[in-house]
């Protein structure tokens, strides 16, 4: 579905990202787990075309990103909060991006149902704009207004981070259960390496902008990477 | 501290992403304003000298108008005085008063052009009095009342940014006072004139005006250092939600799509609410110009009327797409054609001009000639000039903080230098093309001739269109960058 070549990202003549080669196929969980400064957001921002890549490509369901928007139509994200519209209530938001994609507003409706238990109850028919939620819940409505309309590819940067738990515990079993009944390559990064492990078929490690590790999730894989994570600190113990 | 503040204000500054842009407008806008201070230095110096020749007592001659300089120094305040931004939140935990953060706030208010211009005149005129014999003391007096109104100017404004209520009250006595003088009901230098003069005769009256700033000064600290400690400078107080839905929009797709959002942009956030109210009082700058016998000529009456149809179309069409930076990203990622969105914010300017060209139809009663003059701006405005500030807009890139009008120091101008000098050389084109034509044939030609010109930007658009979209896709990574910088 997915596919880098060469991608290399410079700032100021310090390579932040540098990626041979890597194929994401139709339909996997791809978990991307690095510290900070490892060029999560910097990889996803490449596969979103919100910043030139320095040399390489990145190609969508073979349509190469920087050179046409026909992605866009099948490509959903939440990166950050500039990905919301503050003016706008959620449902107002909700309805905006259905209709972009093509879903009316009882489309949209149906669709919202499922997420009631993850709304809790805070998001839809408060008379909030969004500008005015808080800082969770803003979170809440951006995830599934990338969701709406249920597109091939979904990317979400640090999806855990600013959750209370019980709703990271509902949020990762949408995702599990999205991922297993339709075809949607969810594409997924987080300090959070348990979340990570959980919900991702695959997993690579990104340090200092380069693939140090892509493993296929098993039993082993959490110890395997809390041992990666932790290497320089115990030996300093 | 004030060190700090000051070498924060500059990096910021120095950092943002519209540096060049910002830095160019402020060397226009320095050429501009030296420009004024010479003429008005001159004028200080000379016009002791004017009034004498012409038998006039100098001093109750200034005195006179005075009161007219003083209030129109208050509204040009109101609509070119920037007031300053800070962002205080990082402050406010950290080991600083905020005692002290407030009066550098207020201090740098003080530093101003608007501040400054006055001395250039009074200065030389009181050296001018002195050195003709005035009383040292009073003339002395006089110049520190003149002086405490204009910083009483400079706070009240501040206050007129800030308080509704007070702007409420300056805007009915200013129109009552307008009102009042020009059907000459009532002539207001008949009672400033001896208070003005008062400032000379008794000098303890002219010192006293000192006052008047301090404890406005006082008023101001104690209003923003109390709003700082409330949580309403930080976080704004919430109000419920308005819903509206505009289905009737729904039967025009996509573009219905974004019409309603850029309706709801307008109409809910502060920023965007007074660009349209300033819009609506382009529609009256007419009435400033062509009652005028210095601007009777046909060239002028185009340049009203490119105002008065163009108010929406330079106050909000010159910064699209700024006013969605901050979601801008979303934009460039979800399912969004550039010229579905180019073509949504076209319409909404068209549409605002078009209401314009009928809400101007009360320059009829002035006479037919100059409504002919405003539809022939108006077509040239939507023609050429609704594509020329989608253009220039992708240069823009100052992202707008929608939300700045709820904060206590924010930017809550719709209006400024900026957008001004952004719009003149939108004007000069479709004035000069008038001028030959009218030179060369006559006032019928050069109007034709300019609405032809739009009717042609008209015909056109698909080009121009194209030509937008692809200085917009070219911009896109810069203006992506630009808009993340919000501080």
């Amino acid at each position: 579905m997915i596919s880098i070549e060469n991608l290399k990202k410079i700032y100021n003549h310090v390579t932040v990202l540098n990626i041979p080669g890597l194929q994401i196929p139709t339909g996997q969980s791809f978990g991307l787990v690095g510290n900070n400064g490892a060029g999560k957001t910097t990889l996803f921002s490449l596969i979103l075309d919100l910043i030139a890549p320095n040399s390489g490509s990145v190609s969508n369901n073979g349509i190469i990103v920087n050179q046409s928007e026909d992605w866009k139509r099948f490509t959903g994200a939440f990166i950050d909060e500039s990905f919301l519209i503050g003016y706008l209530t959620p449902e107002e938001y909700f309805y905006f991006i259905g209709e972009l994609r093509g879903l009316n507003k009882s489309d949209v409706n149906q669709f919202l149902r499922q997420f009631s238990d993850l709304f809790n109850g805070e998001i839809l028919n408060k008379r909030k704009y969004i500008r005015d939620l808080s800082k969770g819940n803003q979170k809440k409505a951006g995830i599934v207004g990338a969701l709406i309309g249920m597109p091939q590819v979904i990317i979400l940067d640090e999806p855990f981070a600013n959750l209370d738990p019980t709703t990271q515990y509902r949020l990762k079993g949408i995702i599990r259960e999205l991922a297993a009944q339709k075809n949607t390559t969810f594409l997924i990064s987080s300090h959070d390496l348990i979340h990570t492990t959980e919900v991702c078929s695959r997993i690579v490690v990104l340090n200092k902008g380069e693939i140090t590790k892509d493993i296929q999730t098993n039993t082993e894989t959490l110890k395997e990477l809390e041992a990666f994570f932790s290497k320089g600190i115990l030996e300093e113990v | 501290m004030i060190k700090t503040f000051l070498s924060l204000e500059w990096k910021a500054f120095s950092r943002s992403a519209s540096f060049k842009l910002n830095l160019a407008l402020k060397i226009i806008l320095g050429i501009f304003a030296a420009f004024y201070l010479v003429m008005i230095l001159a004028l200080g110096v000379g016009v002791f000298y004017m009034l004498k020749e012409k038998n006039l007592e100098p001093l109750s001659t200034v005195n006179k108008y005075l009161v007219y300089w003083w209030l129109l120094d208050l509204v040009i305040r109101y609509f070119l005085q920037k007031s300053p931004i800070m962002y205080v939140k990082p402050f406010l935990t950290l080991p600083v008063k905020k005692g002290k953060i407030v009066s550098f706030f207020l201090g740098k208010t003080a530093v101003s052009f608007f501040n400054i211009y006055p001395a250039f005149f009074f200065l030389p005129f009181s050296i001018v009095l002195i050195a003709n014999g005035y009383p040292v003391l009073q003339v002395l007096s006089w110049h520190v009342a003149i002086l405490s109104l204009v910083f009483f100017n400079n706070y009240l404004n501040l206050l007129i940014d800030n308080l509704d209520r007070v702007f409420t009250v300056v805007l009915i006595v200013l129109v009552s006072f307008a009102v009042l003088q020009y059907y000459k009901w009532l002539d207001i230098t008949i009672y400033s004139t001896p208070v003005f003069q008062a400032f000379y005769s008794s000098p303890l009256l002219g010192f006293a005006m000192l006052l008047l700033p301090l404890l406005l000064f006082r008023y101001c600290f104690s209003y923003f250092k109390n709003v700082l400690r409330t949580d309403e400078a930080v976080q704004p107080r919430l109000k419920d939600a308005q819903t509206e839905n505009f289905t009737w929009l729904e039967k025009y797709g996509t573009l219905g799509t974004f019409l309603k959002n850029d309706i709801k942009l307008i109409i809910r956030n502060k920023r965007s609410k007074s660009t349209l109210l300033i819009s609506v009082l382009f529609l009256f700058y007419g009435l400033l110009i062509l009652t005028n016998k210095t601007y009777e000529s046909e060239t002028w009456r185009l340049f009203a009327g490119l105002f008065v149809t163009g108010g929406f179309l330079f106050t909000f069409g010159g910064f699209v797409p700024s006013w969605d930076s901050a979601y801008y990203p979303l934009m460039m990622s979800q399912n969004i054609r550039y010229k579905e969105y180019l073509t949504s914010k076209w319409w909404l300017i068209v549409i605002a001009t078009c209401a314009s060209i009928i809400l101007a139809s009360f320059y009829l009663f002035m006479g037919w000639k100059i409504y002919l003059a405003i539809i022939a701006a108006g077509i040239y405005n939507i023609g050429v000039n609704a594509h020329l500030v989608l253009l220039g807009g992708a240069y823009v890139k100052t992202p707008i903080d929608l939300a700045a009008g709820k904060k206590v120091f924010g930017d809550k101008k719709a209006f400024n230098l900026q957008t001004f000098l952004i719009a003149l050389p939108k004007m000069l084109l479709p004035l000069l093309i008038f001028y030959i034509f009218n030179r060369t044939w006559n006032v019928t030609a050069g109007y034709l001739a300019v609405a032809v010109l739009g009717v042609l930007g008209l015909a056109f658009r698909n080009k121009m269109f194209r030509i937008i979209q692809n200085i917009y896709k070219k911009e896109k990574y810069a203006t992506l960058a630009a808009y993340k910088q919000k501080n």
